[in-house]
């Protein structure tokens, strides 16, 4: 196949191939980048909690004394206990994909100069980390005397589990048993590291900071109440739910049960997810619709130049080229222009996601992302084609002998 | 001429319907796409207080003293102290301190189960300064204020549920503990955004459609708010950790905004002096450690808080790539579609058409076809802003179109279609006649 023919008949369409080209190009860019945004929005909706969401949910109750917590406690750890299918119920102050309960910024020493961000805590009573699924990778579980009482968030001296990105961030490549740290003048010992425990509140650009968490072992009281883990066999867990809110409102009728937040884990996450998800149909839409509109854009250009040129055709088919010869041609020529596009796209490709970088905080596009792209547009570009080709092919060479 | 032109188009367009149809298409999907998200923009990104909000004001002052961490803005909210302070000494025009609580409400007339509602613990200005309008009632006086009377403004969608939209002035509702009187009820009020609980913008990663909320439920007078709803306050940030958790007065915390309207910008100078001298006089005291103040006027703090989510804002960067697309995919088929009838204009430029009238010819098609997928993208756009209102994000009940938007739908479509024929028109009426002739 000899392309200099090709570039010659395209010079003389200059404009039209060039339009052409630009559509593809434009195609490629935000092609690349849809896909890379939906990746990440996938991933962040994959992200692993650390604790056995299935069997999991948690209640909320608002609107209770403080000065009747304990009690508060008692009695709806007692009443949930006895609903038919529950396996365990624990005071808990948040879940992953909770509300976010326990934030607070963390140093290294205790004049708190050596400042390591904000993990988020959680904390509970004895048990809960059973309970939770979390799997301990290094050190001890928390023993019936590190569960402590508490007047404020968390006991004044405590002996903690911590999520391993965290032992990793806090002291990296060394051993973090028996390391201390501080939040104001709350001090935390590390005795156990677990495998994974997400934060409350995901949040994308805080990735890193996804899984800093620790969990603080206490005894409930007037700073935790109201808040509760309830742990059944997966198949009960919705009707266990249902069943807890009820049970809740007649233990506590004055406390408010809240509805929206009492939920399984599994549902937290589902809501908490609901715009990514949301965000990534809509780039799969946006994609669909575009590759459409630019197939259109490509069979209705290339069906002008055929009829444009059927008397040619019919002439080169007089003069011995096969109906391969002339199909190549056209998805040559396709090929030809849709490189130009791509070439061009690549480069508009990596402008827009720098943009993206500076005004959205995105990533930079890994550039394996590129060839996904010209694949999808080569393939594209020679789909769309094919039809006014074959076209082309059909046009018999009699047409030559024609004189319009 | 025209109507001749059009009857030409109208022609042109049914010779080739599939051509036609794409066209049509292309158009209407990126019509369709871009007003969608355009109205969603134009919601999210409005002036929440026409004509008023570059008259108000939010104050900031830094009241940690705490010597480390890096301190070159001051914190979103104010400590109690200073809040109190600098509202107290009625140096604008009007003044407003606001802090919002979560609280339990049960009406004692109706036998319904409490419910926790949002309550904004306010001063006396609130109202006026942010134009809050009343179905009934009025605002409390500046005498309950002084005298923390338990009294309380609610809002028309509380009114609905508790009252069933009766007036209810006069009535009382349980909130906590204590008994507050009704003075007023609120018409259906809905800020977009929630300008004056806005806050802490700049540590939410975009994630900002949470201040696209309603209104609060409850209004208290300030004073009162603090004391009936005492234990239960959340604080913006701390230095150091409250003695007594939910107890904020007096706290290391952050936690009270103050708003300010000050009518002319000589009085816009004087409250910047004063706020200086204030942090000045305070650091000399050794309260505070930083001498930072801010005043940003309201437009200036929703910017500073990056209020249009990040997601609405990329996908309209979407939709406008999207269209652009679609505008090179217009030009390239009006291109094969024009120069296809060479033969065509080459008779009319013969038979003595100038250049213009085969331009204007060429850019009337544009035209209609751009008026026909701008019907298309108007419907696309209703589907669209159906597909919005369905994401239950807190805006959703606002996006709705209306006629202004609907006139843009068709002033983009004709302007784009225009756009995309301009250069096919250009290229049709450069045709030779001769040339054409030739090849009859």
């Amino acid at each position: 196949m000899q392309i200099q023919p090709i570039l010659s008949a395209l010079k003389k369409h200059r404009l039209a191939t060039a339009l052409i080209a630009l559509e593809i190009a434009l195609a490629c860019a935000v092609l690349c980048n849809a896909c890379y945004l939906i990746a990440g929005r996938l991933s962040a909706m994959r992200i692993n909690s650390g604790v056995d969401e299935t069997s999991l949910g948690f209640l909320a109750l608002q609107g209770f004394d403080a000065s009747q917590a304990s009690d508060l406690n008692a009695r709806v750890v007692a009443g949930l206990r006895a609903i038919p299918g529950v396996e365990s119920v624990h005071v808990i102050n948040s879940v992953p994909f909770g509300p976010q309960a326990g934030a607070v910024g963390i140093t290294l020493d205790q004049a708190g100069k050596q400042f390591r961000g904000v993990p988020e805590l959680y904390v509970g009573d004895p048990g809960t980390p059973k309970a939770l699924g979390l799997q301990l990778v290094a050190g001890r579980m928390p023993t019936a005397d590190d569960y402590q009482p508490m007047t404020t968030f968390v006991p004044a001296s405590s002996r903690v589990l911590i999520a391993r990105a965290l032992a990793e961030h806090l002291w990296p490549g060394q051993d973090p048993l028996g390391k201390e740290f501080w939040s104001g003048p709350f001090h935390f010992r590390v005795i156990g590291v677990v495998a994974n425990l997400a934060i409350q509140q995901y949040d994308e650009e805080g990735e890193h900071g996804a899984q800093w968490t620790a969990f603080v072992p206490a005894q409930p009281g007037p700073q935790l109440a109201g808040t509760y883990l309830i742990r059944a066999n997966p198949q009960d867990l919705d009707r266990v739910m249902t069943e807890a809110k009820a049970a809740m409102a007649r233990i506590a009728p004055d406390a408010v049960v809240d509805q929206e937040g009492s939920q399984t884990i599994r549902e937290l996450r589902q809501r908490f997810f609901k715009t990514d998800r949301a965000m990534a149909g809509l780039l799969v839409g946006v994609i669909v619709a575009l590759l459409g509109v630019t197939a259109f854009g490509i069979v209705g250009l290339a069906s002008f130049w055929v009829a444009q040129r059927r008397k040619q055709i019919g002439i080169r088919r007089a003069l011995g080229a096969t109906r391969a010869d002339i199909l190549r041609y056209f998805q040559t020529e396709n090929f030809l222009i849709v490189t130009f596009g791509i070439v061009l796209g690549i480069v508009l490709a990596i402008g827009i996601n720098l943009a993206l970088m500076k005004f959205f905080e995105v990533p930079r596009l890994p550039l394996w992302y590129l060839p996904i792209g010209v694949l999808a547009l080569w393939l594209l570009g020679q789909l769309a084609v094919l039809v006014p080709a074959l076209r082309a092919a059909a046009v018999p060479p009699v047409v030559a002998t024609r004189s319009a | 001429m025209f109507a001749y032109y059009l009857d030409l188009a109208i022609r042109s367009l049914k010779r080739n319907r599939l051509l036609t149809v794409l066209m049509v298409l292309a158009i209407a999907i990126g019509i369709g796409a871009s007003m969608t998200t355009l109205t969603v923009m134009h919601i999210l990104s409005g002036d929440p207080l026409p004509g008023k909000s570059a008259h108000v004001f939010y104050a900031q002052v830094d009241g940690d003293p705490t010597p480390d961490y890096s301190h070159r803005e001051p914190p979103d909210m104010l400590d109690y102290q200073s809040a109190v302070d600098l509202w107290s000494a009625h140096r604008a025009d009007r003044q407003a301190l606001l802090v919002d609580s979560q609280i339990k409400a049960r009406s004692p007339d109706a036998g319904r189960p409490p419910l926790m509602l949002m309550m904004l613990s306010t001063t006396w200005d609130f109202f006026p300064m942010f134009d809050a309008p009343f179905e009934y009632g009025s605002a409390w006086s500046a005498q309950d204020e002084a005298g923390r009377a338990h009294v309380a403004v609610i809002s028309s969608d509380l009114n609905d549920k508790l009252f069933g939209g009766q007036d209810s002035v006069g009535k009382s509702l349980r909130l906590g503990d204590a008994d507050v009187r009704i003075v007023g009820v609120l018409k259906p009020w809905r800020p977009s955004p929630l300008f004056y609980a806005v806050r802490g913008g700049r540590f939410a990663n975009g994630d900002t459609a949470g201040y696209y909320i309603k209104p609060e439920d409850v209004f208290t007078p300030f004073f009162t708010g603090l004391e009936i709803n005492d234990g239960n306050f959340q604080p913006f940030n701390c230095w150091s950790p409250p003695p007594k958790p939910g107890h904020l007065v007096h706290s290391p915390c952050n936690w009270v905004a103050l708003w300010v309207q000050l009518d002319s910008s000589a009085k816009v100078a004087a409250y910047r002096d004063f706020m200086d001298g204030y942090a000045t006089e305070q650091k000399a005291l050794g309260r505070i450690g930083y001498t930072e103040t801010r005043l940003r006027n309201l437009m200036q703090w929703l910017d500073f808080n990056h209020i249009v989510p990040r997601n609405a804002k990329l996908q309209t960067w979407l939709a406008f790539a999207f269209l652009a697309i679609c505008l090179f995919n217009t030009v390239g088929l009006l291109l094969a579609k024009f120069l296809r009838r060479a033969g065509e204009i080459g008779v009319r430029r013969a038979l003595g058409a100038s250049r213009r009238s085969v331009f204007a010819q060429c850019l009337t098609e544009a035209g209609l076809i751009g008026l026909i997928g701008g019907i298309g993208g108007w419907l696309l756009t209703l589907v669209g802003l159906w597909l919005v209102r369905r994401q239950q994000t807190p805006y959703s009940d606002m996006v709705h179109t209306d006629v202004p938007m609907f006139l843009a739908t068709f002033v983009l479509a004709v302007a784009v279609s225009l756009l995309a024929g301009a250069l096919p028109a250009l290229r049709a009426s450069r045709i030779a006649p001769a040339l054409q002739l030739k090849t009859l």
